[in-house]
């Protein structure tokens, strides 16, 4: 359901940014837990594809576009090779191709690297999953027998095939819980074993690596009857990556955008959008409210940018330096309201940044709080041209309006 | 009255010694706020800025007979924090800390099951009851005695919230930032319950963001209980779905957690919601009819 909006990563725009890897890293955090996974190794060239696939031995090997969004198979990211010829073949195709999937958005992905598996006799397609549910304020295993398909459009369609386990932290996954969900879909005595074992590696994995999200779809059941996640998709809390140093190395800067990328090292949290009004603001709720009223206005924002609370002069030099990359930008709407952040210091920040960068878009400045008066003094006596404005409404109103007249002047000439 | 902070509040600070603590703790105490102590392991015994400084605040509490703590210790520690604090059976714990790690904030969830400590946040701006105690980061001097709670996922648009009920003539009574993380101690529901049986609350702006499905189990608890008024605006009307990774969020939440489903419940619930983050102090005056 391309309608539906995944939690796991909004949780970027309100406050919890994770960190995301590609599927074969994730299969190796999750093998190291004791997950059974499919043997297969990354390459980022043919003839490298082609040593592998013949190391794997087998006649049929699978080529998977390595990218950090699903939906891979239906844009031809994911082929069965029957040769070594094919394999070196379908590599060749998938490597630099931009891959569009219902989740990479019309942009799509560069793919760069690819992961060839080994093919398997699968006779049945699961689903399990593991987050961290909000409301009962504990993790969440989901499992379902529709494995394979669009989840999201199973459980929409039938609920009923969808089980849930709340998981107690204090304890941990109890084993009559992993049976419940293994008879739940109808697994047999032994696969139920097989079932409870891979469940508690990766509880164990979503624990001791502080994921946010841990998703193997499918969980695929063998003609031989073993069990093994044949995909993969794990995420990391950004806020425990300090206690995990191996898995930040897995960050693959690629996939993200390069301005997100420069902003993250100033701490400032920037998420690129469509429109043409830069925004600079304090606090995460305050920037998304700042968003919703250019879009009142009748404006469209060019990102969402949150200083922090605690912000300095380089900080905002930073952040207004990173707004300005985005060509896009036709003026810019500043809003801070400062409690620790003093409003003097944000206008002296901004008044150096803007004379450092040449700015010549349009600039509204609303500012409350800490030193208001003494940051409009600055902003004043400054001999740079900045409409102010006293209310985010009226803020609004101008900063759309002074886009509008800055892009037809632009136009005009 | 207020809730949960008044001027007999005794708070201790536990990283007082800190940069973020030390200032802070000096500026509830400029507000009125009667802080008596702070904590920070290893440097029990001494003092600082005049405040006596323990090693734990089993200590603190036995000593200055504090009944509430405000957190300002960094991530990696805060959560152990927040644990002592409960152990130590302090009324009132309001976390600062922002960053601290998920599972983290799963054992200190676990861990304060059945015990009497109350958490604010983390990722939090504090509570603040006007013209009597502050814990946290709220500045003092935008807020005005009244009878408007506020209660907040978001910091600065706390801070946007009290100025608007202060452009119109109002105050508060007490506002409270309960922080927007995945895992928080103090729900939209416990506020909404504090100011219902506090006389001095006549009305109240409850805050939302995108996310999680809080604001709607707040709006079924408005329609059943709660009789005050209550102005609500909910942020990231216009967050971009972005792109997207795995879908077990989107099933667990039961709902998507999108502004649109928070801002319908809450309408449904007779709560005067609002598009606009420039009309929440408009609305209350109208809704009052002052």
């Amino acid at each position: 359901m391309s309608g539906c909006l995944d939690l796991t990563n909004r949780r970027q725009l309100t406050r919890q940014p994770s960190v995301k890897i590609h599927e074969y890293q994730a299969k190796s955090v999750l093998a190291r837990y004791g997950v059974p996974v499919p043997r297969g190794e990354v390459a980022f060239a043919p003839s490298e594809a082609a040593d592998i696939a013949r190391r794997l031995g087998g006649e049929v090997c699978v080529v998977k576009a390595q990218i950090h969004a699903g939906g891979r198979g239906k844009g031809g990211g994911v082929k069965l090779a029957r040769s070594i010829g094919e394999v070196e073949q379908f590599t060749k195709d998938m490597l630099g191709m931009t891959l569009v999937t219902h989740q990479t958005g019309p942009e799509g992905k560069k793919v760069g690297r690819v992961l060839i598996e080994e093919g398997l006799a699968i006779d049945r397609e699961l689903y399990l999953s593991i987050v961290i549910d909000r409301a009962s304020a504990s993790p969440v295993v989901i499992a379902s027998a529709a494995g394979g398909m669009d989840i999201e459009e199973v459980a929409a369609t039938h609920p009923e095939k969808i089980l849930r386990e709340v998981i107690d932290a204090g304890v941990g996954v109890v084993p009559f819980q992993a049976r419940k969900l293994a008879f739940g879909m109808g697994l047999d005595g032994a696969a139920a074993n097989k079932f409870a074992k891979v469940l508690h590696a990766i509880y164990t994995a979503f624990v001791e690596t502080d994921a946010s999200m841990i998703e193997i779809n499918p969980l695929i059941l063998t003609k031989d009857g073993n069990l093994l996640a044949l995909d993969a998709k794990v995420s990391f809390d950004d806020n425990a990556l300090y206690r995990h140093p191996d898995l930040k190395d897995l960050r693959d800067l690629s996939e993200e955008d390069p301005l997100e990328v420069e902003a993250s090292k100033f701490s400032l949290n920037y998420i690129r959008l469509d429109g043409n009004i830069g925004c600079m603001v304090n606090g995460a709720g305050l920037a998304m409210a700042t968003m919703d009223i250019i879009k009142l206005a009748g404006g469209e924002p060019a990102n969402f940018l949150d200083v922090g609370g605690g912000a300095n002069a380089e900080q905002i030099r930073n952040a207004f330096k990173i707004l300005m990359s985005d060509a896009n930008v036709k003026a810019v709407l500043i809003n801070i309201f400062g409690g620790i952040l003093r409003c003097d210091v944000l206008a002296a920040g901004v008044v150096a940044a803007v004379k450092e960068l040449s700015v010549n878009v349009p600039i509204v400045v609303r500012m409350e709080g800490t030193n208001v008066e003494e940051g409009k003094r600055i902003l004043r006596d400054s001999g740079l041209k900045f409409s102010t404005a006293d209310s985010m409404g009226e803020a609004a109103d101008k900063v759309v309006a002074q886009a509008a007249a800055f892009k037809a002047d632009r136009e005009a000439k | 009255m207020a809730v949960l902070l008044d001027r007999n509040t005794r708070l201790i600070v536990q990283g007082l010694t800190g940069r973020e603590g030390t200032f802070h703790a000096k500026a509830a105490a400029a507000y009125g706020t009667k802080v008596v102590g702070g904590v920070t392991p290893g440097k029990g015994g001494t003092t600082h800025e005049g405040w006596s400084i323990f090693n734990s605040v089993h200590d603190a509490v036995r000593e200055t007979g504090a009944n509430a703590t405000v957190i300002f210790v960094p991530p990696p520690f805060a959560a152990d924090a927040i644990m002592e604090a409960t152990d130590a059976a302090i009324p009132l714990a309001v976390c600062i800390t922002e960053g601290i790690p998920t599972i983290d904030m799963l054992k200190v969830t676990e861990f304060m099951q059945g015990k009497k400590t109350r958490l604010i946040g983390p990722n939090c701006p504090g509570v603040i009851t006007a013209g009597q105690a502050k814990a946290g980061i709220i500045p003092g001097h935008i807020c005005k005695e009244g009878h408007i709670g506020i209660v907040s996922k978001s910091g600065t648009l706390t801070y946007e919230a009290i100025h608007q009920v202060g452009k119109i003539g109002m105050g508060q009574t007490t506002c409270i930032g309960i922080g927007g993380d995945p895992l928080i101690g103090t729900s939209h529901i416990d506020a909404l319950k504090l100011f219902a049986d506090d006389p001095e609350t006549e009305a109240v702006i409850m805050i939302g963001e995108i996310g999680g499905t809080a604001e709607q189990e707040a709006a079924a608890y408005i329609k059943a209980h709660f009789k005050k008024p209550v102005v609500g605006f909910i942020a990231g009307q216009t967050a971009p779905p972005g792109r997207r990774m795995g879908h077990a969020g989107a099933i667990i939440a039961g709902g998507q957690g999108t502004a649109k489903e928070k801002m319908d419940a809450l309408a449904a619930a007779g709560v005067r919601v609002v598009k606009s983050p420039a009309d929440m102090g408009a609305a209350m005056k109208e809704i009052l009819g002052r």
